[in-house]
């Protein structure tokens, strides 16, 4: 059985599924016993959610119409 | 003359070209200035017009269609490169031991800022606003930052970044796993700079 500390080092790299089938295998053995692990997992979800949700940002109708106008120029180039 | 207009119309390749470019970037345009305001913050809109520029001039080079979101992020990442490039140093990579140990779970159960909380992680979380995590995004170096926005907010796959940032894979790799652990730590570092680790509560 895996340490928690092996464990929580793979946790994201079990979310973006980039483990292979032995890794994987022993992070669920892990996961199936460890309840401080599950909740480090949920909370890595949590997480990346949390960053996609907040990294994002309005094109404002001010900038979009700017850039648009460089592609008109562009095609009549 | 009917004959000209025609051909220009429906077979002029360059303008099939300019036709497929637009069609191509158009869609990308929010995500493309996304990433830039997260790289360059306020020169975000001369770097997507350095992008448009660049990526018309190169279009011969793109191979299909389907590339055309990977290849427009890398050639914004190097408009962004360039436009900072005086400010830029050498990216200086933490060492495992400055980080490896940190997790904001386990800081937060050892903490227990807010006692009262049943969901004190998610609690935490709530605590920040759109502003206050992109500030804290604006102070991890840039090698750590492109790698976490292009994996977990635009969704490409490890892989691809390292073709769109000249780096190799398993650098990447690293740099992913470095950045998460960095961010989760200036998460913290940030909400209690700014004393938003009291229990509301008590």
């Amino acid at each position: 059985m895996i340490s928690c500390a092996e464990a929580v080092r793979e946790l994201w790299n079990y979310l973006d599924g980039v483990v292979d089938e032995s890794e994987c295998a022993a992070v669920e053995e892990h996961l199936t016993v460890c309840r401080r692990c599950c909740g480090e997992l949920e909370f890595a979800e949590e997480l990346r959610a949390f960053l996609a949700r907040n990294a994002d940002e309005e094109l404002t109708p001010a900038v979009h119409a700017r850039l648009h106008a460089t592609l008109t120029d562009l095609e009549g180039a | 003359m009917t004959v000209d207009a025609v051909r220009t119309e429906e077979t002029d390749p360059a303008d099939a070209a300019r036709r497929r470019f637009r069609e191509l970037v158009e869609p990308e345009l929010p995500r493309l200035y996304r990433l830039a305001r997260r790289l360059v913050g306020e020169d975000a809109e001369d770097a997507v017009q350095d992008c448009l520029l660049n990526a018309y001039r190169k279009l011969g080079q793109l191979e299909h269609d389907a590339a055309a979101p990977g290849w427009l992020t890398r050639i914004l990442i190097n408009c962004c490169r360039d436009r900072h490039r005086r400010r830029a140093s050498r990216p200086q990579e933490l060492t495992v031991d400055d980080l490896e140990q940190f997790s904001l779970y386990r800081k937060l159960v050892d903490e227990d800022p807010f006692p009262y909380s049943d969901s004190l992680h998610l609690d935490f979380l709530h605590r920040f606003g759109r502003e206050d995590v992109q500030s804290v995004l604006a102070t991890l170096p840039e090698h750590y930052r492109v790698p976490l926005l292009l994996v977990y907010v635009d969704g490409f796959l490890a892989k691809e970044v390292a073709h769109m940032t000249n780096a190799p894979l398993g650098t990447v790799l690293a740099r992913l796993h470095r950045g998460r652990i960095l961010f989760e730590r200036r998460l913290w570092d940030y909400a209690k700079a700014n004393d938003m680790l009291r229990d509301p509560v008590a």
